[in-house]
């Protein structure tokens, strides 16, 4: 443990009220504090900047998947283990069930939620390729109110989200998926289990007898956030599926896509499965 | 007389229970009264001469136990074989992370703040980073020419094959990388020191008389004055053979200057950066093979990294040396070998020791003689395999029936080889997954190579007590293989004893005689026999007193036995030391002899499937078929074997070590990847038992056999799967990428 | 890093929360006391609020069964039960242990009495250096409780998350599945 463990604090907030009052008071000064698989592993490490943290896994309106008219909401303190278990989500967008238990161990799974994933903005996350086909807008709180945002405009930069100091996630919410269409989903790790993708691909695909319908395409790890793709997807939606189609996507996709050589992969690789992958989902479809 | 009731069944692990219940202690688990913890601050630079240390502000620095290098009261060296490692840098550094000075305080949380706060100026001097770099002498890193050691091994007449006729040539060029032990114990001990009293030192190693040879040193203390204690120890794989004399090392200092015991634990980033790690390697080979593939020249040029300091390379690069031509008839052979210097943190001890490297180079090397003699892997190997008879490298005559052949149709008609080999080689066109199967046949020496033994002069003691148990006094540790078990087994065999009335005490350097260190598939072979000789003795003893009925007796009669001869004299205690058998010898100067006392034979079968969409090679079904002579516990030797298999997938497929300036940069397990029960793939273990006479109850070694197959086996099945060629391991998605993609250019 | 350690002495001294919410318990040194049920019986624990519950268990209680391989969740050697759920013990800081039930490798046997996986790891050779085996145990329990008759594959997913570099994991899933064969007795 490399941290120095007396220069932090966590409080525990009753209610979400309170930690938004907090929040609203000190912005900046304090950040919440989920499943804790991102923060401990920087705390170890004594790479953990931020010195103030207030709890949030009490908070139970954080926590659950629920339907409403036209949407699913699913809390931001939603463990990957409920997403497993979740019967809804597992019939209407079954590309969050397999990331789910594509990230990490069991105990990983028991702890790292939804929104903790979110908000540790990491490129390699193995859900938001997934929450980012599905269309998701993540509702953010702050003492003032609640907001909506596109989750394909939450990420900014390389750990940068559009979020202000003062604010929450509380959850996502899942547009219905139009039903006939094609869900995909590849993690491509350093290995099968308890693995940080090297690429990790999800897509969606409407199609009727003669064309593509719209075409949804996000990947992780090729960029500094993980990546709508969409200019891949517009050379794709509403076009005959064919030979000529599918290497204009392929070729898209490579000038889309800015993958970078690191400890795990290299820029030439990701570049290649990512091609790769998206020709498989492209096959799939034909 | 040995009586076989133990051995060959799989009696209960010793300290089984303590293991299942978190009743075993490790050295992290101890706590002692007053202990401070200890820290390292070190070199973040390869190599530079070393400016200035400045301790920052806000850290109450006279709370600290500080050490450097004007602290040691004797040799600052860890004394080993060259003796040219540095305690802590005296002025100049020679690879990132060495030891610069030593913290030590009573709060864990603030001694990591103090660490943070030295800084320590270095001026940077020209590094080098690879073997090629060390071999052209691009700079003088150590010695005059980089060279730590060569061997050279010479059999018949290399030289003049390449111009016979009728013959084909082939080379070949391979490369191994470095692999992180990965022990889910890191390294750690906690030392006591005073004038009075001397150095103890507890702690997680394999070799206790190695830490205290070294601090025996260090402190220029007699040897009474060092007492070294091994702890339960959480995995060893080699990176604790040598590694723990330095940290002992660190923890005595400061237990020296501070008065307070102190423990030094590293985190597991620590440990992976600083400590050893298995040598990098190449290997050129160059092959006279004659049209009908005969083996009739092999000439091998093998290259380890060994980094900063000599540490252990020069007998990693002897037993590597050694087996570089493998279990072949051939009569003219040639290794030239050199351990070079480079500014990486020093490489050690890794299971295999050299092997794996140089048997890797020669078993991927053999399948590219086959195909350009025309023939499949297995004949070629066929008509070139040892028999009895026939002489190794260094000349070594196999006195034993030795059926290599017999090895491989196991292995073959247990995984459906040759049926598969076509299947595969039909289907593959045009899949998306491919499935290749490949193997390696390969032998791996037990115990020192050479003289080694001889030097060692391994003692082993039995102390009977009035109670009829018997206390088995031997340094070889138990570190997850089964130490205590099977010489427990041994022990009561030769004894016609309950196994539970023998204990194998705990390895404490006041309390029982050097058995040489735990390494070198040695423990089983070597120490065993000692325990056997050294139990024998007792009832020699005792026979000899009258006080034993006749050759069989009850547990209860022994009892008595012990109980009266304990009164009448005394102690029961006896003493083995090691001897070598009559006949065997070693020329050291010119590398021939018998290398080893006896050899273990195997024949490793991988079945792997290769995604064309992601390069992923996978292993989906392995065989492991080995002779070891007697198997004296199944349930253990199938652990060994499985477990080093898992290792050697790891090594071939997936771990791999990133350096940045001579610094790990993935030195976490997030990013140095080992395999999880979700990548091993079934392991099928079979013994062939041909019982060797030099062993316990016909015991021969294995713990470190089974690394020695995997990778060449794997990559065998993935030129097999693909069509394409890789020389190098590990063998990640990104490597057989580019492969397939230069191959595709160049069709 | 000079500001940095003033800064951190500034904390530790004042212990300030800034919050409406003060931590429960925070006491002049700013640890906190924190209450749960530990192998069935409940405890206080007095630590700083983001300690992990791996340190707190191994130094406060002494509870040293429980092992760090890591400390980043990725080896599983500190596998503990909390409220049913496997985690892994270095990912937990004390606060969200508070009212907690904590299951460690020392409550996993009856008394004397092994439990079927503890049993079946000896029997089997799923033991050998030991430094994963408590985690490895713990893993398996919680298997068998989500499943009580898995298939190789469920038992390879369920052990994923906890490293072994001895055994190459073979006898561990002999362990698992004499295990079941055993019958499994129902653990908190």
């Amino acid at each position: 443990m490399r941290a120095y463990l007396p220069s932090y604090e966590m409080v525990v907030p009753r209610t979400l009220e309170a930690a938004l009052v907090l929040l609203r008071d000190e912005p900046g000064v304090w950040r919440p504090f989920a499943g804790g698989t991102d923060l401990m592993v920087l705390l170890e490490a004594g790479r953990l900047e931020q010195r103030r943290f207030f709890n949030i896994r009490q908070l139970s309106e954080l926590r659950g998947v629920e339907e409403s008219d036209g949407h699913v909401r699913i809390g931001a303190l939603t463990t990957y283990t409920e997403v497993r278990r979740s019967e809804l989500l597992g019939r209407l967008f079954p590309l969050l069930g397999r990331a789910a238990r594509e990230t990490g161990g069991i105990a990983i799974q028991n702890r790292g939620t939804v929104g903790g994933n979110i908000a540790n903005a990491s490129p390699a996350a193995d859900t938001p390729p997934a929450l980012l086909v599905y269309g998701a807008e993540v509702e953010l709180v702050s003492a003032g109110g609640t907001r909506l945002v596109p989750y394909a405009d939450f990420h900014t930069g390389y750990k940068q989200t559009v979020m202000r100091p003062d604010e929450l996630i509380a959850g996502v919410r899942l547009p219905r998926v139009a039903e006939g269409a094609r869900h995909f989903y590849r993690k491509v790790g350093t290995r099968r289990a308890q693995a940080i993708s090297k690429v990790c691909f999800a897509a969606l695909a409407e199609r009727n007898a003669r064309a593509l319908g719209e075409v949804r395409i996000a990947l992780g790890s090729v960029a500094p956030t993980v990546l709508r793709c969409h200019r891949t997807e517009a050379v794709l939606s509403g076009r005959p599926l064919d030979g000529a189609l599918m290497k204009a996507a392929l070729a898209e996709l490579a000038r889309e896509i800015v993958p970078i050589d690191d400890v795990r992969s290299t820029a030439r690789y990701r570049t290649r499965v990512a091609q790769n992958l998206l020709g498989e989902f492209l096959s799939s479809l034909s | 007389m040995v009586s076989n009731k133990n051995i060959g069944s799989p009696v209960p692990r010793k300290e089984g229970r303590a293991k299942v219940t978190g009743a075993a202690q490790y050295i992290d688990d101890l706590t002692l009264p007053g202990m401070l913890y200890g820290a390292t601050v070190r070199s973040h630079v390869a190599r530079g001469r070393i400016k200035a240390v400045t301790f920052g502000e806000g850290i109450p620095w006279d709370e600290f136990t500080i050490v450097t290098s004007r602290d040691i009261p004797g040799a600052n060296y860890v004394a080993l074989i060259l003796n040219d490692q540095p305690y802590l840098a005296d002025g100049v550094v020679n690879h990132a992370e060495e030891p610069i000075l030593l913290l030590a305080h009573p709060d864990r949380y603030l001694l990591e703040e103090a660490r943070r706060a030295v800084r320590v100026e270095i001026e940077p001097l020209p590094a080098i980073f690879t073997i090629e770099d060390s071999l052209a002498v691009k700079e003088v890193v150590w010695g005059e020419d980089n060279v730590f050691k060569t061997f050279l091994v010479e059999k018949g007449n290399v030289d003049e094959v390449w111009a016979a006729p009728d013959i084909i040539i082939v080379e070949g060029e391979y490369r191994t990388g470095a692999q992180e032990q990965l022990y889910i114990e890191t390294n750690g001990v906690i030392a006591t020191a005073n004038a009075d009293e001397g150095v103890t030192v507890r702690g997680s190693m394999q070799c206790p008389y190695y830490v205290h040879k070294a601090l025996v040193k260090l402190f220029n203390l007699p040897e009474e004055k060092i007492r070294v204690i091994q702890t339960e120890t959480g995995g060893g794989f080699g990176g604790k053979e040598e590694y723990p004399s330095m940290l002992a090392g660190h923890a005595a200092l400061l237990a020296l200057k501070s008065g307070r015991p102190v423990k030094m634990v590293y985190d597991r980033a620590e440990d992976m950066a600083a400590t050893t790690k298995r040598h990098p390697s190449r290997t050129l080979h160059r092959t006279a093979v004659t049209r009908d593939g005969r083996l009739v020249g092999i000439d091998v040029d093998f290259v380890v990294d060994g980094g900063a300091y000599a540490t252990l390379s020069s007998v990693v690069l002897s037993r590597g040396t050694i087996h570089a031509a493998g279990p072949y008839n051939c009569p003219n052979v040639r290794i030239r070998s050199r351990a070079v210097a480079t500014n990486a943190p020093p490489h050690g001890a890794f299971r295999g020791f050299g092997a794996p490297q140089s048997i890797f180079a020669l078993e991927r090397h053999l399948d590219k003689v086959a195909a350009a003699v025309g023939l499949t892997p297995d004949e070629l190997r066929r008509r070139n395999f040892i028999r009895r008879g026939d002489a190794t490298a260094t000349g070594q005559v196999i006195h034993e029936d030795v059926d290599l052949a017999g090895l491989l149709d196991r292995a073959f008609e247990l995984t459906d080889y040759h049926a598969k080999r076509e299947r595969f080689s039909k289907e593959n066109e045009g899949a998306r997954v491919k499935r290749g199967i490949g193997f390696a046949s390969f032998m791996h020496g037990a115990g020192f190579t050479g003289s080694g033994e001889k030097y060692l002069q391994s003692i082993v003691g039995c102390e009977a007590t009035s109670d009829g148990r018997l206390r088995v006094l031997a340094a070889s540790t138990e570190i997850g293989q089964g130490t205590k078990t099977i010489f427990a087994q041994i022990a009561s065999d030769a004894l016609g004893i309950d196994y539970e009335r023998v204990e194998v005490v705990q390895p404490d350097t006041s309390d029982v005689p050097n058995s040489g260190p735990t390494v070198a598939s040695r423990t089983c072979m070597i120490v065993g026999k000692l325990v056997e000789s050294a139990a024998l003795k007792i009832k020699e003893t005792l026979r000899g007193a009258g006080l034993l009925p006749g050759d069989t007796y009850t547990s209860e009669e022994f009892a008595r036995a012990c109980a009266e001869y304990i009164k009448r004299h005394g102690a029961l205690k006896t003493f083995t030391q090691y001897r070598q058998p009559e006949g065997v010898e070693w020329d050291d100067e010119h590398y021939r002899g018998e290398a080893y006392g006896a050899y273990a034979w195997a024949v490793y079968l991988a079945e792997v499937s290769v995604d064309t969409l992601t390069y992923e090679a996978r292993v989906v079904d392995f065989v492991a078929v080995q002779e070891v002579g007697r198997v004296i516990h199944p349930v253990l030797a199938a652990g060994q074997i499985e477990g080093g298999v898992a290792q050697g997938i790891g090594w071939a497929l997936y771990e791999s070590v990133v350096w940045r300036d001579g610094r790990m940069s993935n030195g976490q397990m997030t990013n140095y990847i080992i395999p999880t029960s979700a990548d091993i793939p079934p392991i099928r273990v079979h013994f062939f038992e041909n019982p060797y006479e030099g062993g316990p109850a016909g015991a021969k070694g294995i713990g470190e056999l089974p690394m020695d197959g995997p990778a060449p086996a794997i990559l065998n099945a993935v030129e097999h799967a693909t069509g394409v060629r890789v020389d190098s391991v590990p063998l990640t998605p990104e490597l057989l990428m580019e492969s397939l993609e230069s191959e595709a250019v160049e069709a | 890093m000079k500001d940095d350690v003033k800064d951190t002495q500034v904390h530790s001294n004042s212990a300030r929360s800034g919050a409406d919410d003060k931590p429960r318990d925070a006491s002049e040194d700013g640890k906190l006391s924190v209450r749960c049920t530990v192998n069935g019986e409940a405890v206080t624990l007095t630590a700083y609020p983001l300690a992990r519950l791996l340190d707190v268990l191994r130094e406060e209680l002494r509870l040293t069964g429980t092992k760090e391989g890591c400390g980043e969740g990725e080896c599983g050697a500190c596998s503990v039960i909390l409220d049913g759920e496997l985690v892994n013990s270095c990912l937990i800081p004390i606060v969200q242990a508070e009212g907690a039930r904590i299951l460690t490798i020392e409550g996993v046997a009856d008394g004397e009495r092994l439990h079927a996986v503890q049993q079946a790891m000896i029997e089997c050779g799923g033991a050998q250096c030991g430094i994963c085996t408590p985690g490895m145990v713990l893993a398996a329990l919680n298997l068998l409780k989500q499943t009580p008759d898995p298939s190789e594959a469920d038992i390879r997913e369920g052990l994923a998350g906890n490293l072994c570099r001895c055994t190459g994991y073979m006898k561990i899933f002999d362990a698992v599945v004499r295990a079941c064969g055993e019958g499994m007795r129902a653990t908190g």
